[in-house]
């Protein structure tokens, strides 16, 4: 791996509603390299899809970066004016969204969309950016490509519109991909299917990917590194045998407990109790440490810190807080139900 | 397509059957008699049973009815009772301006309608969505017969700019535009505003939509994101009110003659009712729904162009 391709220094995105200014992402820091996939991860609303919405710069228009740094090859994003924001995105900086039933223009044809970015950022004519589409839809793995570009979104299949936003997104050869749980809204054998095709051109074009889900069976699948966000913050990050071996958050362990076990028939579910906070919740101390049943008194009062497990593995949580000191504290963990 | 169109056409036959029956019903119902308005204050009793026997409205009612349905099929809708004149051809006098005044009236509509929902939708909660909301809002509002009064006074008799009423002069020449603005403006305004409402709540609904944020994250130009990708997805709702308006319009075209003085079909339909001239009533009501019908196909159509997943077969 090596080169540093993104890198996203402490950011702090929010909102403002009626309630007043609410922040989605808070203080969250990450990179991702040349050829490498991260994965955020995290329940509905921990804030994983506006961090990457951050990083696009296409956040709904009551959202706001209120501080950090977003660092694409080392050029920061932030400062850019938005036309030349407009014209990384599509081109070195690309998106692939959730719902391919609602990503793509239903009265569009896929050649038009296809051709789109091609003709803006790369600058060719119509017949030559037609061309390089049926190019592209082949490599996704679209069969009858050129009777394809004709067609509307509505005349695929749900699997065949996300290969489409696929080709569309890899169309000028982007350096990162950001795939907001591309496979949600698929079924399963498609899901695989897609993910193998990222993985694949990942590997082709030596992009870097950020992969947002919340399914621990896709970041299995692709992940290189692993990060865990709980309400708005990052509470975890580390390579991904780490994280599924040697989970040091509580919540990352409860994510794993949640994943049925087809290989362990004693294996029993265990939901994390309770519901992720509201963004307007104020919770002292750490903020998974009302439904954390290895809640401790110091995690009421006092956030902890980012803590170090091993090279490249750190986690938020006081229970990390020293070898040492973990084993003194261990008399004092208190267990809720 | 053309099975559309057809079956259309087949359908239109069905309404405009029930649209004469309503409508020669009604006039049979409604209280005043044509013979005794033809025959005059002096008439004697002899002289109006006379007239009624002429034009035979002593027949029974489904006589008179069959008759005039199997006339009219033919091409014949009668002669007017207060002028003798064949109603096609009264009609087709008066036709074209009441078409001018429509089509005027809806360029007017369209243009304004959705020139204010786009920007109000744009620079919304902003003072121009602002100014444009209140503006629909009297749009809808105000009653067009006062609009009109009101137009005249400033610009015809105040400014002196535009002609009082009247539609004499071809609409290619100065003239004819001229005498076309004002009434066009009066019938307008209520449909621009409701045409404004429904491009500001359509493009706000679609501008929000995941294709549109996927075709920013392309990098599409914004200009191209709003004129491409949005407007012709929230055309839709846009142009089924446009078409329903188009209906309002020629019912709004009675009022908008009257005021300004112009030879159309709705006066004639209004003198007519006064004057209990049946068959005058039924054609002119008739050339109507004919033409409301035709719109909304033609609508029909204009949606299958506009959304591929839109298909009549």
């Amino acid at each position: 791996m090596g080169e540093r391709l993104l890198d996203v220094k402490n950011l702090v995105t929010s909102f403002r509603t009626a309630d007043g200014t609410l922040q989605a992402v808070r203080d969250v820091s990450f990179h991702v390299d040349k050829g490498e996939t991260l994965c955020i991860v995290g329940e509905s609303g921990c804030g994983k899809s506006i961090t990457s919405l951050s990083v696009m710069r296409l956040l709904p228009s009551n959202g706001s970066i209120e501080s950090g740094e977003i660092l694409l090859n080392g050029e920061p994003l932030q400062n850019l004016s938005n036309e030349q924001m407009r014209k990384i995105r599509g081109n070195r900086l690309s998106m692939i969204f959730q719902e391919p039933m609602t990503a793509l223009n239903p009265v569009l044809t896929i050649g038009y969309q296809l051709r789109e970015p091609l003709m803006l950022h790369h600058k060719v004519s119509k017949a030559e950016a037609s061309k390089q589409g049926i190019e592209l839809l082949r490599q996704v793995g679209i069969p009858n490509p050129e009777k394809r570009l004709n067609q509307y979104p509505h005349e695929l299949s749900g699997g065949m519109r996300q290969r489409v936003m696929i080709a569309m997104a890899l169309s000028c050869h982007p350096s990162l991909l950001i795939a907001d749980e591309p496979t949600t809204a698929l079924d399963v054998t498609i899901q695989a299917q897609i993910l193998d095709l990222i993985k694949d051109l990942k590997e082709k074009l030596n992009m870097g990917v950020l992969m947002i889900t919340h399914d621990m069976g896709v970041v299995a699948e692709v992940a290189d590194r692993v990060m865990v966000m709980y309400a708005g913050k990052k509470i975890e990050e580390g390579p991904v045998e780490e994280i599924f071996t040697n989970p040091s958050h509580p919540y990352t362990l409860g994510l794993l407990h949640s994943v049925p076990n087809v290989d362990d028939p004693e294996f029993e579910l265990e939901p994390i109790p309770g519901n992720m906070p509201g963004l307007n919740e104020q919770i002292s101390g750490c903020r998974f440490h009302p439904r954390c049943k290895f809640a401790m008194d110091k995690c009421k009062v006092t956030e902890p810190p980012n803590f170090k497990v091993s090279n490249g593995h750190s986690a938020m949580c006081w229970l990390n807080e020293k070898e040492a000191e973990k084993d003194e504290s261990s008399g004092r963990v208190t267990v809720e139900s | 397509m053309l099975a559309l169109i057809i079956r259309r056409i087949m359908q239109l036959a069905f309404l405009l059957f029930g649209i004469s029956f309503l409508v020669f019903s009604s006039m049979y119902i409604a209280p005043g008699n044509p013979a005794a308005i033809i025959g005059g204050p002096t008439a004697t009793a002899e002289d109006i049973a006379a007239i009624e026997a002429n034009l035979g409205l002593d027949d029974p009612f489904l006589t008179q009815y069959v008759r005039y349905v199997s006339n009219a099929v033919q091409g014949d809708f009668g002669y007017s009772y207060q002028t003798s004149q064949p109603v096609a051809d009264a009609i087709a006098v008066r036709f074209p301006n009441t078409l001018k005044l429509a089509i005027a009236s809806m360029i007017v509509a369209v243009v304004i309608g959705i020139i204010t929902g786009l920007v109000s939708a744009l620079k919304q909660n902003s003072l121009l969505d602002v100014s444009a909301t209140t503006f629909a809002l009297a749009g809808i509002s105000i009653p067009n017969f006062w609009l009109g009064a009101l137009l005249i006074l400033v610009f015809s008799v105040n400014l002196q700019w535009l002609p009082v009423g009247g539609m004499t002069n071809p609409f290619y020449t100065l003239a004819g535009i001229k005498e076309l603005i004002l009434p066009a403006i009066t019938l307008g305004t209520g449909s621009a505003a409701m045409i404004a409402r429904m491009t500001r709540s359509s493009m706000l609904e679609v501008i929000r939509a995941d294709y549109v944020r996927t075709a920013r994250a392309k990098g599409v130009r914004e200009k191209n994101v709003i004129w491409i990708h949005t407007l012709k997805n929230a055309m839709i709702p846009i142009i089924t009110v446009i078409g329903l308006n188009f209906g309002f319009l020629l019912g709004g075209t009675i009022i908008t003659e009257k005021v300004f003085a112009i030879n159309g079909v709705g006066r004639l339909m209004i003198d007519a009712i006064a004057a209990r001239d049946f068959p005058m009533v039924q054609g002119s009501v008739l050339l109507v729904a004919t033409l409301f019908v035709v719109v909304n196909l033609l609508v029909d159509i204009i949606y299958t162009y506009i959304d591929p997943r839109i298909k009549f077969d």
